[in-house]
């Protein structure tokens, strides 16, 4: 290949878009997770599908977004299903292939594309979504609030009861998932680490107990290190979240992720013992009263619901967001981690009779 | 892309409707409720995708103010908007607790059935409700 060749391929590929390669890797990962009988494999694969669209969040200047979706899909969700898994059959059905769905599927697409049509372009600077709401919000935040984050300002500010409500849902989603798998006391003690390598490990072929993931060298000792810093970082996503990307939501998942490793790692009941399952309730609880107990405070100096400035005179806003976002950083820390203990709990009370 | 075209600045949205239909096709095709929740999951992502690629504004950047820069008049940088990222990122933990949900709901499933199929969970049902009608004829 001649020079000349060199550069118009460096050309060709400069014009590529990095969204493009994104979605196709996107794309390819879907595909794999449908075609794939392996839900073992395909939970994993949903990891990487989040972990590719924080990327795509990234490009689309949603940076507070792409960190809430790397740490909740890489970091919560996966290990929530490989609990159900360690359940349910790892192993789907086969099934006839179908052509309803099929059908369904394309209508629909179809359907979406011709809407999309009538889409502002990508990008598009004169969308009418930018010239309503969003740039008052984007004024009001630097005059009214002095914080420069402005999704931090609109969501703890602005819509600051659309966020009471987003954290009352956690509430409501970890209570029922609490009554669904059975309350405290009822948990059966267990090591998440011993059970996760059921059935693959040679110790167990030999009829000896298999191996304790802390006995791994390698894995518990990066993980030891690794902790404390992941530990640390969601502290300074929680408080530096006015100033940059950050905030409770994005600080909570983070500092779960942390407490998950640390279970994985050591088994639940050593997590256990770090925050107790019933601490975690209770600070799930605690956190959407901080963030009520707030409104109401200010309702009492004589302003509206979560009108922060009847806090202080100049200062009202900043102290208001941080006590709120703090609320939201300890409901969805305390859900996450108690979210973990149920479902890894499941995997050590697994082969119990099925219930009838 | 491709300049001049009439699709220029739509593609994106077509891959993120390719995604969401990739996700819908799991969802109601496959039998598996793991699976299922999997395929909701990917149709949830792909919906949060929709709402912030329409926030993104050409040539602009995180909605982070920059020091000393001005909000209004002339010279304003640009950013991209702010309120589908303050809606998805919530809507983002608020889906993971969803998620969760459903998996319990998955086990506690699994635990009465035996069994995470659909197809076996109805002739299952099925079974159970034609016992019933027969003893109840039977009476």
């Amino acid at each position: 290949m001649t020079t000349t060749d060199m550069e118009r391929l460096e050309e060709i590929l400069a014009a590529v878009p990095v969204e493009l390669v994104l979605f196709v890797l996107l794309a390819a990962t879907a595909v794999v997770i449908a075609r794939l009988k392996d839900l073992f494999s395909a939970a994993l694969l949903a990891g990487i599908y989040s972990l590719l669209s924080a990327g795509l969040f990234t490009l689309m200047d949603a940076v507070d977004v792409a960190f809430t979706e790397a740490a909740v899909g890489a970091g919560v969700t996966t290990v929530l299903f490989l609990g159900t898994l360690s359940v349910a059959s790892r192993q789907e059905n086969q099934q006839p292939w179908r052509l309803r769905p099929l059908l369904v599927v394309l209508l629909t697409g179809a359907a979406l594309v011709y809407a999309s049509f009538d889409l502002p372009r990508y990008g598009d600077p004169d969308a009418p979504i930018h010239h309503h709401i969003a740039p008052e919000y984007i004024e009001g935040v630097a005059k009214e609030i002095h914080i420069p984050n402005v999704v931090t300002g609109v969501l703890a500010s602005y819509r600051g009861y659309d966020t009471l409500g987003e954290t009352v849902v956690i509430l409501a989603a970890a209570v029922g998932v609490l009554m669904l798998l059975g309350w405290p006391g009822a948990r059966p003690a267990s090591a998440w680490a011993e059970s996760a390598e059921e059935g693959v490990h040679p110790d167990q072929i030999a009829g000896k107990e298999p191996q304790r993931m802390r006995e791994k060298v390698i894995l518990s000792s990066a993980g030891r290190l690794m902790i404390p810093f992941i530990l640390l970082f969601a502290l300074y996503v929680q408080f530096h979240g006015d100033f940059g990307p950050g905030g409770g939501f994005q600080a909570g998942v983070i500092f779960a992720a942390g407490l998950v490793l640390f279970g994985l790692l050591f088994g639940v009941d050593a997590a256990d013992r770090v925050l107790p399952a019933s601490v975690a309730e209770c600070l799930i609880a605690v956190g959407v009263l901080l963030f009520g107990g707030v409104g109401v405070v200010n309702m009492l100096l004589g302003g509206s619901f979560l009108d922060y400035d009847t806090l202080s005179k100049d200062h009202g806003q900043h102290y208001g967001i941080l006590l709120v976002e703090a609320g939201v950083g300890i409901t969805v820390a305390a859900t996450m981690t108690r979210l973990f203990y149920a479902f890894a709990s499941l995997a050590g009370a697994r082969g119990g009779a099925t219930e009838h | 892309m491709g300049t001049g075209w009439a699709t220029e600045g739509l593609w994106i949205y077509w891959a993120i409707i390719a995604l969401m239909m990739t996700g819908l096709y799991i969802l109601i095709a496959r039998d598996n409720l793991v699976k299922k929740i999997i395929g909701l999951n990917i149709f949830q992502s792909s919906a949060i995708l929709l709402f912030v690629a329409l926030g993104k504004v050409e040539g602009g950047t995180a909605p982070i103010l920059i020091e000393g820069a001005p909000v209004e008049g002339p010279g304003v940088p640009l950013y991209s908007n702010p309120i589908p990222h303050v809606l998805m990122l919530t809507a983002i933990v608020v889906g993971v607790a969803t998620t969760a949900l459903a998996l319990a709901l998955v086990v506690r499933i699994h635990r009465a059935y035996g069994t995470a199929e659909e197809d076996e969970i109805v002739a299952a049902e099925l079974l159970r409700v034609a016992e019933i009608e027969r003893a109840g004829g039977g009476s």
